[in-house]
């Protein structure tokens, strides 16, 4: 199922220079990238696969210089697409040749530590990690922490409600943001939230929250931060079969514990890892799980003797427990290397990121393999077990021919079969172009076409990141969003892919 | 009940569907209602029929281990919470009820009534509103349609998250047939560490300390003299949840770390610890008073200075208290035609926050914006993803905004 992409509007692309004339009077030259060897760094986020040269690239740095764009857009009727670091895994952020891609890097200042009310007011190029690193002193941290988080910028994790190992515990982007400020196609500004808990009526800050960049610009976030926990440690828990691990794993959560974080890996992956860099992960097992338990000290040494006991009630053949640090961080560092690991087994692997009901896990897995082996491609897998996040690494070699066609196809089967299951396409990579074409078989028509309704409220004329999220791109007015004078519709041109 | 017209029992979504077509080419404007308890919140308004879901009832799905609960929206909380507690289990966000603000009947309140007004209690702090719980959803919009969003998986970036919308939306934008919610386990046990003989504004300091502690409150409230019945000083009052274990040992420390306050220290154990709360939740220290009800969301830091300013325009305050910290205040005021919106608003505006009419007799609830307004351009949005889900203002029209 290979990607299509709106086309590019011929008289967009031929007013080109046009365009870049007038983004050249709203930003200064180093902020506007048009060089098409310099674009070329731009033509795709982390998600490889496809890749489009942007028109033109602004870098804006003030509200301002935003709300300009936006009003040139509007005026010369040019597609936008957002785009924070750049790390996107589903293609959110990828460029289209017809439009600006507004890259928000150099939105990179911390405006305000408010250690009063427990949040930041923060530009959304800001790193997700470094908003921790500013208040590590004083012993706070901002929850999230998707894996990219070195470099991952906090206005994408808005824009993708980014997750990470601790979510179960500590909630995804979504329970972590107060407020935003956001300008819309039009240029207007709208703040929603702001340092108080609840807020507007139509609780647009969560309907922002993952909209992947459909709905506005983010310009400013304001994060909730929380107080380190005392002490955190982890148990390394071995298991002879897959579903002992997910009975294990929900024997912890029916006993009324919500670790800190809960991992899990099977066979392909623990040993991957032990390959690339060994960590004492036991080569027999058919899965590991790593539970994190976090709080107060006295508290976390009675839950990891809880959980001790629990796994062996529940058949673990190795359990290590972290009593200092450096044990700690030892029995996550294989978890932590599990993606550069598997890229050592196999050139390529194409990431999935689907969710499913935990007590399917058993059943989802031998399905995949079954799934793999008729496909003659092979499956690592990693999973947030705590909340039902699927990671499967599908290996392929990208230099083989119909590879990457085969790799692409199996990941839709296991997509579907995540649905067949009552769970989902994405947990927390995103729909953008990669799963696009998969939205169908999670929602009815009627449910895209609400979906597409909320899209038309903001963006009637479907320029901000079009060619995203939705498989079928329509024009407002078919959903009585828009006034069609009897002239013509002036979105004749829209294509239907 | 407030609205005098035909109401009609919805026992499956089909019937909802026809309904709101119907009333869709009449012109028509249609109420929602699980078990009406919540009718009086928000702005008064007129519909031809009122659309009640409560025989539209039961949980649909419960996976204890999977923290996952569905229910149709008719069920009942007080069934919920009871098959929960059965399983150690519960709504973290600890929903509140409105039987003392508003008189009505609290074992009626249905799951679909909690939802469309993002009911949220003292650990929303903590754990989050309702919204933070609300995993997916079935409703009807006002064209008729069934639609879906979200799921029963914990992750999930599937689409836009409408869930967040439909929550707290009065049902002006989608009659809410099923919910999806996210269930945790109840802590073992809780204590609640009182601290006495503190001024009003060293105990909201207090409060702000503790939480930026690593102690895990997942409670703070602020009582001022006379409102909780037999106390004469100022209650400020912190609660710790979790295994027995824990919970003694954060509470003694938390008790330490705030020994420098002067405050004098009281343990409410377990039993009385849950019932203090209960009685915060559903704002029980000022139910009491006969006056207009105001809830009053804004930054923990800046819940004193409101009052503080609300007080020095000698507004007629019955009385009031503070939860999240200082960042929830709840106020009875001396009733008047315009519930002294134009001032208590504009204190909010000056600080930051939002402030809701929740008690006030129906001519007020016509006259006066019941929600906070909005500037123009998010007006405006507002309207526009109201249309997104009716356009033809079949659902509850005029009951959020006068303009739809």
């Amino acid at each position: 199922m290979p990607l299509v992409m709106p086309a590019p509007e011929p008289e967009i692309m031929s007013q080109r220079h046009l365009i870049v004339e007038r983004l050249s009077k709203i930003l200064p030259s180093a902020n506007l990238i048009v060089d098409e060897t310099a674009r070329r760094a731009y033509e795709c986020d982390a998600f490889t696969m496809y890749r489009a040269l942007p028109l033109v690239v602004a870098l804006p740095q003030t509200i301002k210089q935003v709300q300009e764009i936006m009003a040139l857009a509007a005026d010369m009727n040019v597609k936008v697409v957002p785009r924070g670091a750049g790390t996107s895994l589903s293609g959110g952020s990828m460029p289209l040749e017809d439009g600006i891609l507004l890259g928000m890097a150099k939105f990179d200042k911390i405006l305000e530590i408010d250690y009063e009310n427990r949040c930041m007011r923060v530009q959304p190029g800001v790193r997700n990690q470094a908003i921790s690193q500013a208040v590590d002193a004083r012993g706070f941290y901002y929850a999230p922490d998707p894996s990219s988080q070195i470099a991952c910028s906090i206005g994408g994790n808005v824009a993708e409600n980014a997750g990470g190992v601790h979510c179960l515990k500590y909630g995804l982007t979504t329970n972590n943001i107060l407020g935003l400020e956001v300008v819309l196609i039009g240029g207007e500004i709208v703040r929603l939230g702001g340092s108080h808990l609840d807020s507007e009526a139509y609780d647009l800050l969560g309907l922002m929250t993952g909209a992947e960049g459909l709905l506005g610009i983010i310009t400013e976030v304001t994060v909730r931060i929380l107080q380190k926990p005392s002490i955190a440690r982890c148990l390394l828990l071995g298991f002879s079969s897959v579903s002992e691990g997910a009975l294990f794993v929900s024997s912890v959560i029916s006993r009324g514990i919500i670790p800190g974080g809960m991992e899990m890996m099977d066979r392909k992956t623990i040993h991957a890892v032990e390959r690339f860099q060994s960590c004492g992960y036991p080569l027999d097992a058919e899965s590991v799980v790593i539970v994190e338990l976090d709080g107060a000290q006295i508290e976390v040494d009675y839950l990891v003797g809880v959980v001790r006991r629990l796994g062996q009630e529940f058949g673990a053949t190795t359990t290590k427990i972290s009593t200092s640090e450096t044990e700690r961080l030892l029995l996550w560092a294989g978890r932590k290397n599990a993606f550069p690991a598997v890229n050592s087994i196999a050139p390529d692997y194409l990431c999935m990121d689907g969710a499913i009901p935990r007590s399917r896990l058993a059943d989802v897995l031998e399905s995949m393999n079954e799934l793999a082996n008729r496909y003659d491609l092979s499956v690592a897998n990693v999973f947030h077990a705590g909340d039902g996040n699927l990671h499967p690494l599908i290996l392929y070699d990208a230099s083989k021919p119909g590879d990457i066609e085969r790799a692409e196809n199996l990941g839709f089967d296991i997509l579907r079969l995540c649905v067949s299951v009552g769970g989902v396409l994405t947990g927390e990579h995103g729909v953008g172009v990669e799963k696009r074409d998969l939205m169908g078989e999670v929602f009815s028509q009627s449910d895209l076409d609400q979906q597409m309704r909320v899209k038309c409220a903001f963006d009637p004329g479907g320029r901000l990141n079009p060619g995203k999220v939705f498989p079928t791109l329509h024009r407002c007015a078919e959903f009585g969003m828009m006034h069609v004078s009897s002239s013509g519709s002036r979105f004749s041109d829209i294509p239907r892919f | 009940m407030e609205i005098s017209h035909d109401t009609i029992d919805i026992r499956d979504p089909s019937e909802a569907i026809d309904a709101i077509k119907t009333a869709a080419s009449l012109n028509q404007s249609l109420a929602i209602e699980g078990a009406g308890t919540k009718q009086q919140l928000g702005r008064y308004r007129h519909a031809s029929q009122t659309l009640s879901l409560k025989r539209y009832a039961g949980v649909t799905l419960y996976e204890p281990e999977e923290l996952v609960m569905s229910a149709r929206a008719g069920t009942t909380v007080r069934e919920i919470e009871a098959l929960l507690e059965r399983n150690n289990q519960h709504l973290a966000f600890e929903p509140i009820n409105y039987n003392y603000l508003l008189g009505v009947n609290e074992d009626l309140c249905t799951i679909g009534g909690v939802i469309a007004v993002n009911a949220s209690g003292p650990r929303r702090i903590k754990t989050g509103a309702a919204r933070d719980h609300l995993l997916g959803f079935y409703a009807i919009n006002g064209l008729g349609e069934c639609v879906k969003s979200g799921g029963r998986v914990m992750k999930n970036v599937t689409g836009f998250d409408l869930s967040k919308l439909i929550c707290g939306s009065y049902g002006t934008l989608a009659l809410i047939t099923d919910v999806t919610l996210k269930v945790m386990p109840k802590p073992e046990t809780e204590q609640t560490l009182l601290l006495r003989n503190l001024s009003e504004h060293s105990g909201l300091v207090q409060l702000r300390r503790a939480s930026a502690s690593p102690y895990d409150v997942s409670a703070y409230a602020m009582i001022p003299a006379g409102m909780m019945q037999s106390s004469k000083d100022h209650i400020t009052a912190l609660r710790i949840e979790g295994p027995e274990i824990s919970v003694m040992s954060r509470t003694k420390d938390l008790l330490s770390y705030l020994d420098d306050s002067g405050a004098e220290f009281e343990t409410l154990a377990s039993g009385s610890s849950s019932s203090f709360w209960k009685k915060i939740k559903d704002a029980q220290p000022i139910a009491k008073y006969s006056g207009q009800i105001w809830r009053l969301s804004v930054a923990p830091s800046a819940g004193f200075e409101i009052v503080q300013l609300l007080k020095g325009f000698d507004l007629p305050l019955q009385g009031y208290f503070y939860d999240w910290a200082g960042g929830l205040i709840w106020l009875a005021i001396e009733p008047t035609g315009d519930a002294h919106e134009s001032r208590i608003r504009a204190a909010v505006n000056q600080k930051g926050g939002h402030a809701t009419l929740i008690r006030a007799g129906r001519e007020v609830r016509s006259a006066i914006d019941v929600f906070h307004p909005q500037e123009a351009p998010l007006a405006a949005l507002s309207k526009r993803i109201k249309e997104a889900f009716d356009p033809d203002h079949v659902l509850e029209r005029g009951r959020m905004r006068a303009g739809f």
